[in-house]
């Protein structure tokens, strides 16, 4: 039987997460944000999914934050901030050009009227 | 003065609202920049606010990490200049990245919490999390990596689906083996067994992004992309569980929808299933040797199709792969001017699966400063069809199939298709004469008002430019 007991607060602060866990709490933020998501999502016009796609590459990255906070643990052995460092390089790759293509992508759009020179 | 927990929540909360409003600006290509700017924007607070976390809970190695951001950045800027038609496979790349940085922080976190004994921080919840995090990432790691080479087109990645007897129920016992595997951690993820158990799902979900790919085809690599797009996504939210992370929770779901999205469209698009993109190679590997009987093609000179077009009040431009891989946009652009300037109505009728991933052809013909209100989707162009004097097919295949209409024996039955064959006159630019990646012969250059201009789109559409260009000279 799998009891879905929350850890205490200090367990996972030392742990080196952040805040107070509360998964309920996790769970309604996530069911939110993928409502939303849908939402916005289903509006992006057609013509834009390839930078769309790009750019929630750049967002996707967020998992830097994760890989930050593993590496910076001071109580850590070697190898887990070795495995953090390079998951802050995957996102940092990611990040820097997920925006840049996107935003170079989304340059090259251009109504009528601003192409007839 | 506010606390720095409640500080790094605050940025966070902002950073959330910048990432929501990013994307809502992709609605209008008008406002989209912002959405660029408004994403740099969220993530840098993401940053910040971490870096703030942890520094107020002595976070050490900041060197280290300067080196990993820089390094990243490195070698983010020339993936970011790549031409146009490689941003299918940067984008795999980018998800195989984004799949492994997942991937390792659950690793980390577990042989960290293992390491401390923490029977806290192992609760059930946290593991099962830990496990859907590792398992998503990982397998969108060499899922997308052999994605990506695929659409590099590397030599020794098989470009045709790779097919083998008892493939889906081999996957599968693999996939359950896995789950087996993150049942057993979750009820005992302290035993000493627990760190093989977990290297074991992180060694199955490897094998397991490699099989899922190899039976894939060309065409269904859109649908492909946005898939691993959304798993990406999920495995970030599945971070966001384990660290207890809303940003995390709220970015990833963001990004997880999106793909969700993306991949339903893309279905739908090819009016097939989820299951059947994914599991339905065999299907297609048998009619692509079946499909042989040899048909007369109708050719051309593209002279004739030069003042044909001249002649026209419309001029339809279906673009495809074809035209991606031969680079022909700008010449498309040269031919768009020269038809515009003899008062011909040109648009361009886009399939949501034209080419190798969404959006994929809009990019290119936006970057040949084609203005984006010619670039039409496929339900509301089919209406303009039948008034349609030319219709010209550069690179595409199986988005102009009627089979797809009236065959019930073609594999792409019941696909929603761009009505080329109601125009008066088609032309069809094809480089040879074999079938298109799904290996079926297309009806529609059989048919009478069918007229084919054998040879690299690039060349041809360049000749049909200096037809064009002359004849205004007479």
């Amino acid at each position: 039987m799998i009891m879905l007991a929350a850890p205490t607060e200090a367990a996972v602060h030392g742990a080196g997460g952040h805040g107070q866990l509360d998964f309920m709490g996790a769970l309604f933020v996530f069911m939110l944000a993928t409502f939303i998501g849908f939402m916005v999502i289903q509006r992006v016009s057609r013509l834009l999914h390839t930078p769309l796609m790009s750019l929630t590459n750049a967002i996707s990255a967020i998992a830097v934050v994760g890989a930050l906070i593993v590496s910076a643990g001071k109580d850590s052995p070697g190898y887990i901030t070795a495995l953090g460092l390079i998951a802050i390089f995957c996102s940092t790759t990611n990040i820097v050009s997920g925006f840049l293509i996107t935003d170079r992508m989304l340059k090259m759009f251009k109504k009528q009227e601003k192409v007839a020179k | 003065m506010m606390s720095p927990e409640t500080l790094v929540q605050l940025l966070y909360l902002v950073s959330t609202a910048l990432f929501i409003l990013s994307l809502r600006w992709m609605s209008d290509p008008e406002t989209a920049r912002k959405g660029v700017f408004s994403g740099v924007a969220a993530m840098l607070l993401a940053v910040a606010g971490t870096l703030a976390g942890v520094t107020a809970t002595g976070g050490t190695h900041y060197w280290w990490i300067l080196g990993a951001f820089a390094l990243g950045a490195a070698v983010g800027y020339p993936l970011a200049q790549v031409p146009l038609t490689a941003v299918p496979q940067r984008t795999a790349l980018s998800h195989a990245f984004g799949g492994l940085a997942a991937g390792l922080v659950g690793t980390a976190k577990f042989f960290l919490y293992f390491g401390q004994h923490n029977e806290a921080a192992l609760a059930p919840f946290i593991v099962v999390a830990l496990v859907a995090e590792i398992m998503l990432g990982f397998l969108t790691f060499t899922g997308s990596l052999l994605a990506a080479g695929k659409l590099q087109e590397v030599t020794w990645i098989p470009q045709r689906p790779v097919t083998y007897p008892l493939q889906n129920a081999s996957n599968l016992g693999l996939f359950a083996l896995a789950l087996a595997l993150g049942a057993a951690l979750v009820l005992h993820p302290l035993a000493p067994w627990a760190p093989w158990a977990f290297g074991a799902i992180i060694l199955l979900s490897l094998v397991f992004g490699v099989l899922l790919i190899i039976p894939i085809g060309g065409a269904d690599m859109p649908t492909v992309i946005s898939i691993l797009n959304a798993y990406a996504g999920l495995s970030a939210v599945a971070m966001g569980f384990v660290l207890n992370n809303k940003l995390l929770i709220t970015a990833g779901a963001l990004d997880g929808s999106s793909g969700l999205i993306l991949s339903i469209i893309m279905c739908k698009a090819m009016n097939r299933s989820f299951f059947n993109v994914l599991f339905g190679a065999f299907g297609q590997t048998v009619t692509a040797t079946a499909g042989g009987e040899a048909k007369a093609y109708k050719s051309d000179t593209v002279e004739s199709a030069a003042q044909v077009m001249a002649q026209a009040d419309l001029v339809v431009i279906v673009p495809g792969y074809g035209m991606a891989v031969a680079q022909a946009q700008h010449k498309v652009r040269e031919v768009y001017d020269l038809l515009k300037k003899r008062g011909v109505t040109v648009k361009f009728a886009i399939h949501p699966v034209a080419g190798r991933m969404p959006g994929h052809m809009n990019v290119l013909l936006a970057e040949a400063e084609i203005p984006y209100d010619d670039l039409v989707e496929m339900d509301e162009i089919n209406g303009d069809l039948p008034h349609a004097d030319v219709v010209l097919v550069i690179g595409a295949n199986d988005v102009v199939n009627p089979a797809a209409r009236s065959d019930k024996t073609s594999p792409i039955y019941g696909m929603p298709i761009i009505d080329a064959d109601r125009a008066r006159t088609v032309y069809a630019i094809k480089r040879s004469k074999a079938p298109g990646f799904a290996g079926i012969d297309n009806e529609l250059y059989f048919l009478d008002k069918t007229f084919m201009l054998f040879g690299d789109a690039k060349s041809v559409v360049g000749e049909l430019a200096r037809k064009l260009a002359g004849e205004g000279g007479h």
